[in-house]
C-alpha cells in the first residue's frame, strides 16, 4: 500500500512498482483512487501481486491489516494508515513531514512526536531521507522513484527487472530517476 | 498512458479499466468516441484519442455525447460514448428514445458508477438505465473483461439494432492489471464516398404514430436478449460443485467473492441483463442457499425474488458503501485478520485548493462580503471547507445558477442579496448558459461568477469549447465567453484576474450591490496547468510577521506557521502573491526573480 499527499507522485510510483511486478513475471493489479483526493488531500494506492505460479489476484485493493508493507510519502501519512498494515508488517516512510491545513489554519493539534507514534505502531520501520537525496540529484521529482528503492531492497527483485520497469514508466528524466532508485536503495540498507 | 495502436499484439500490457475500454472499442473498429469527462469515466475518451483510426471529442456535456454517438450509430458507424454516472441522467434523454429507434450500426454507451462516492455527489445505481431503457448490459470484473465486453458490446448492438449500456464502477475504472492485445478488425460501417446515406424514417423518425409501432420490437427485443445472455461465455458457472454458499454476483463485486469464497459455486454474470433466467435456474436448482451479491440497490436480488426464487442479499450486506473481500467475510460469520484501532486524534488532511489556485481570490473577497455562495460542480466547490468556508450549495452540473433565480423569485431579491453563483468554465459551457437564459429571459437579477481557469481541471485537464484545443491537444475555435454571456441576455459582464485582489473585492462588491443581473468573469489559468503563470515563491519575514493570522484566511498550502509566524513552503508556492497582497504588516513579499 502506498500513501502521501496529492502532488507527490504516489501514483506513479505505484506504476513503477507494478511495472516492476510485471516484468519479474507475476500478475499484479493495482489501483487508486484520484479526483476530488487529488487536490492536497490523503492519497492511497494498492500494488497487489500474485504468487510466483502466475496465480491470479481478484480484489483491486487491500483491506485494513492485510497489507505486508506500507510505503509513506509523508510522515503524518504513515502514521495515518499503519493500521491498514499486517502485524509487525513493512514500513517505510520518507522523512518528510507536510503539515495539513487543518493544523496550520484552523488550529487542530499536530502530534508531538510522530515517530513515537510510528515506534508504537509494531511495524517494522525504515525511515528515509529522501529530500536529501532529491537535493542530491538536483531534481525534487525524484522523491518518489528514490522512496521505490528504499523499499525495494526489501523485494528480493533483480536490479536489471527494477531498470526495466524505471525506463518504461519515467523515461525523461531517466539519468536522474535511476541514480536516485539507487540512493533509495542505499539509504535503506544503512538503516 | 500507452499510446494507441503501436503496440505488439498479444504483449501483455498494464491496462486501467478505463483504458481497456478505450482498446477494445478501437479492436472491435470503433470509428467515433465522444465523452464529458467526469471521474471514474475521463480516462476513457483520453485513452480514444491516442488511436487516430477512431475520432474522439469532449462533448459539450453528456447529452450532446450521447447524440453525437447516436447519429453516427444511425448512420451506420460503430461509436461509443463515455461518462460517469450522474451524465447519463443528463443524456437520458436521447437514450431512452434511441432505445426505441433502428441502430445501423453499433452505440455502446459507458457508465462508470461510484459505489463510495470518492469522487461524486451521490450514489446512484445505475443499473437502473439498462432497466429503464430496455437495453441490454454488460458489467466487467477486470481489465481484461472490460476489453473483451467492449468488443461484445459493439457486436450486440449491432446484432439487436440497439444501444448496449457497458457499466462499470470506480474500481474496475481505476484499477490496472494485464490486457492481453489483439488487432483492429475491420467492419464496414456506413455508406462510402460516393455512397448515399439512408435512414428508413420508420425506424428513425420517433413521432408517435413510429414510436408506437416500435415499442412492441423493444419489448420483443427485450426476450430475445434474454435468450442470448442464457448462452453467452461471458455468464458462466464456477466451481459448480464446490462446497458452501452459492453466489450470483457480477462486476467488481465478484473479485471480492472469488477472495472471501475461492472454492464456492458462483454464477458470474458477465451480460447482466436482461438476466440469463434459464442459467440462473440451473445454478439455483437444488442448492440449499444462494446469495446474490451485488453493490448498492438490490436489483438482480428483487427480479430473481420476483420470479419466484429464493435467493437472499441484502439481509446480511448494505445497499451503502462499496463492497470488500472483509465485509463479505463478515456478513458470512468468517473469521477476518484483527486490525489495529487508528492512531486517535491525528489532524484531516481533507482535499483543498492548491497553492496558488486563481478560485482562492474571488472566494476570498466572495467570503469577505459574507456571500451565500452556490457552487457547482468543480474544484471551486472545495470553498466548502474552512477558512474560506463560502459555499452553500453543490448539487449537479449548471445547478447554481437555477437554484440562485428560483431563490430570488420566491423571496424577493431583497432576501437575496448576498447570494452569488458561482461556476466554472466548463461547467458553464456543459450546462450552465440555459439557466443564464432563464435569468435574462425572466427579469431575474441574479449574480454570477464564471471562474474561468481554461481548462476542465478537477478531472484532471481536459480541453472545453473555451480551451482552444481539442481533446487530441489540437488547436481550435475558442468560444468567446464574454461575447456568449452578453448574447444570452446579461449585460453587466465584468473580466476580472483573481490574483488581483484590489480590483476582485471591488468588482464582486459593486457586482452585489447592483440591482441588474451580472457576470463576473474570473480569468486565470488553473495553477496545475504547465502553461500557468509560475513567479518565485513569496518570502515570509519572521521578524515583521505580527502572527495576525490574517494570511491564514486564504487557506493557502504553502502557508504554515512555525512559533505562530507565517511560513511559506517554497516547494509548492506559485508566487500567486494574494498572501503578499493580505499581509497588514509587509511581513510576506513577492520573491525575487534569480
Amino acid at each position: 500500500m502506498l500513501v502521501g499527499v496529492g502532488g507527490q507522485g504516489v501514483v506513479l510510483a505505484s506504476n513503477l512498482l507494478a511495472r516492476a511486478f510485471l516484468e519479474a513475471g507475476y500478475y499484479v493489479k493495482q489501483s487508486e483512487i484520484h479526483g476530488m483526493a487529488q487536490r492536497g488531500g490523503s492519497v492511497t494506492s494498492f500494488v497487489r501481486r500474485g504468487g510466483s505460479a502466475g496465480e491470479t489476484v481478484h480484489a483491486p485493493g487491500i483491506d485494513p491489516g492485510q497489507a505486508d508493507a506500507l510505503l509513506a510519502f509523508e510522515k503524518l501519512e504513515a502514521v495515518r494508515f499503519a493500521n491498514c498494515l499486517e502485524p509487525g508488517g513493512l514500513l517505510v516512510s520518507s522523512q518528510q513531514e507536510i503539515i495539513p491545513t487543518t493544523v496550520s489554519a484552523l488550529g487542530t493539534p499536530y502530534p508531538e512526536s510522530l515517530d513515537k507514534l510510528l515506534d508504537e505502531t509494531g511495524a517494522n520501520v525504515f525511515l528515509v531521507d529522501v529530500m536529501d537525496i532529491a537535493r542530491k540529484c538536483g531534481n525534487p521529482r525524484v522523491v518518489n522513484v528514490a522512496l521505490v528503492g528504499a523499499l525495494a531492497v526489501h523485494l528480493e527483485m533483480k536490479t536489471d527487472i527494477w531498470e526495466r520497469a524505471i525506463k518504461a514508466t519515467v523515461p525523461r528524466a531517466l539519468e536522474a530517476n535511476l541514480a536516485a532508485f539507487r540512493m533509495g536503495m542505499d539509504a535503506a540498507h544503512k538503516d | 498512458m500507452p499510446v494507441g495502436g503501436s503496440v505488439l499484439l498479444l504483449e501483455k500490457v498494464l491496462l486501467s479499466g478505463n483504458e481497456a475500454i478505450a482498446r477494445g472499442a478501437f479492436e472491435a473498429g470503433a470509428r467515433l468516441v465522444a465523452a464529458y469527462p467526469g471521474t471514474p469515466s475521463t480516462e476513457i475518451a483520453e485513452m480514444a484519442a491516442t488511436f487516430k483510426e477512431m475520432y474522439t471529442e469532449w462533448s459539450p456535456n453528456e447529452k450532446v455525447a450521447l447524440e453525437v454517438a447516436g447519429g453516427a450509430a444511425l448512420a451506420g458507424a460503430w461509436s461509443l460514448a463515455a461518462m460517469k454516472h450522474v451524465g447519463v441522467n443528463v443524456a437520458s434523454d436521447p437514450l431512452m428514445t434511441m432505445a426505441y429507434m433502428e441502430i445501423e450500426g453499433a452505440l455502446v454507451l459507458v457508465s462508470a458508477d461510484d459505489p463510495g462516492m470518492w469522487s461524486s455527489q451521490n450514489e446512484q445505481d445505475n443499473r437502473y438505465w439498462a432497466r429503464f431503457a430496455k437495453i441490454p448490459m454488460l458489467e466487467p470484473s477486470d481489465s481484461q473483461e472490460a476489453k473483451e465486453l467492449t468488443v461484445e458490446a459493439f457486436k450486440l448492438s449491432h446484432e439487436f439494432h440497439c444501444p448496449v449500456l457497458i457499466r462499470t464502477t470506480t474500481r474496475l475504472a481505476h484499477t490496472r492489471c494485464p490486457v492481453t492485445l489483439q488487432d483492429r478488425v475491420t467492419v464496414p460501417q456506413g455508406p462510402g464516398p460516393g455512397e448515399k446515406l439512408t435512414l428508413i424514417p420508420e425506424r428513425t423518425v420517433m413521432i408517435p404514430a413510429n414510436a408506437k409501432r416500435r415499442h412492441p420490437v423493444v419489448e420483443r427485443r427485450l426476450e430475445a436478449l434474454a435468450a442470448s445472455a442464457d448462452k453467452s461465455p461471458f455468464n458462466r458457472i464456477e466451481n459448480p460443485d464446490g462446497p458452501g454458499p452459492a453466489f450470483i454476483t457480477s462486476g467488481i463485486p465478484y473479485a471480492y467473492v472469488k477472495e472471501a469464497f475461492p472454492e464456492s459455486p458462483v454464477l458470474k454474470l458477465g451480460f447482466s441483463y436482461p438476466l440469463p433466467m434459464g442459467l440462473v435456474r440451473e445454478f439455483v436448482a437444488g442448492r440449499k442457499e444462494v446469495c446474490v451479491i451485488e453493490e448498492l440497490d438490490p436489483l438482480v436480488e428483487t427480479e430473481l425474488r420476483a420470479a419466484g426464487l429464493a435467493v437472499t442479499g441484502k439481509d446480511r450486506l448494505s445497499k451503502i458503501d462499496e463492497y470488500s473481500t472483509t465485509m463479505l467475510q463478515k456478513a458470512f460469520g468468517l473469521p477476518t485478520p484483527p486490525v489495529r484501532t487508528p492512531v486517535p486524534g491525528l489532524p484531516p488532511r481533507p482535499p483543498l485548493l492548491c497553492a496558488g489556485c486563481p478560485h482562492r481570490g474571488v472566494l476570498y473577497a466572495l467570503a469577505l462580503q459574507k456571500a451565500v455562495v452556490l457552487g457547482d460542480i468543480g474544484c471551486y466547490t472545495l470553498g466548502v471547507m474552512k477558512p474560506l468556508d463560502t459555499v452553500h450549495s453543490c448539487t449537479c452540473m449548471g445547478a447554481s445558477i437555477g437554484h440562485g433565480h428560483g431563490m430570488e423569485k420566491a423571496l424577493g431579491p431583497k432576501v437575496t442579496s448576498k447570494v452569488v453563483a458561482m461556476i466554472g468554465d466548463s461547467t458553464f459551457f456543459h450546462s450552465g448558459m440555459t439557466p443564464l437564459l432563464g435569468v435574462a429571459y425572466n427579469n431575474g437579477s441574479s449574480k454570477v461568477v464564471i471562474v474561468d481557469n481554461r481548462t476542465t481541471a478537477m478531472t484532471g485537464h481536459q480541453g472545453n469549447p473555451g480551451s482552444g484545443f481539442d481533446a487530441r491537444g489540437n488547436p481550435t475555435k475558442q468560444t468567446d465567453l464574454v461575447a456568449l454571456v452578453k448574447a444570452l441576455g446579461i449585460d453587466d459582464v465584468t473580466v476580472i484576474d483573481p490574483y488581483d485582489l484590489k480590483t476582485t473585492r471591488a468588482v464582486v462588491k459593486r457586482v452585489m450591490e447592483s440591482d441588474a443581473p451580472a457576470v463576473i468573469i474570473s480569468r486565470r489559468e488553473c495553477a496545475l496547468l504547465r502553461t500557468a503563470l509560475r513567479r518565485p515563491p513569496a518570502v515570509a519575514d519572521k521578524e515583521t510577521c505580527t502572527a495576525c493570522g490574517i494570511c491564514m484566511k486564504l487557506g493557502c498550502p504553502a502557508l504554515y506557521k512555525v512559533g505562530g509566524k507565517t511560513q511559506v513552503d517554497v516547494t509548492l508556492c506559485n508566487g500567486c502573491t494574494m498572501c503578499v497582497q493580505v499581509c497588514p504588516s509587509g511581513a510576506i513579499k513577492e520573491g525575487e526573480t534569480q
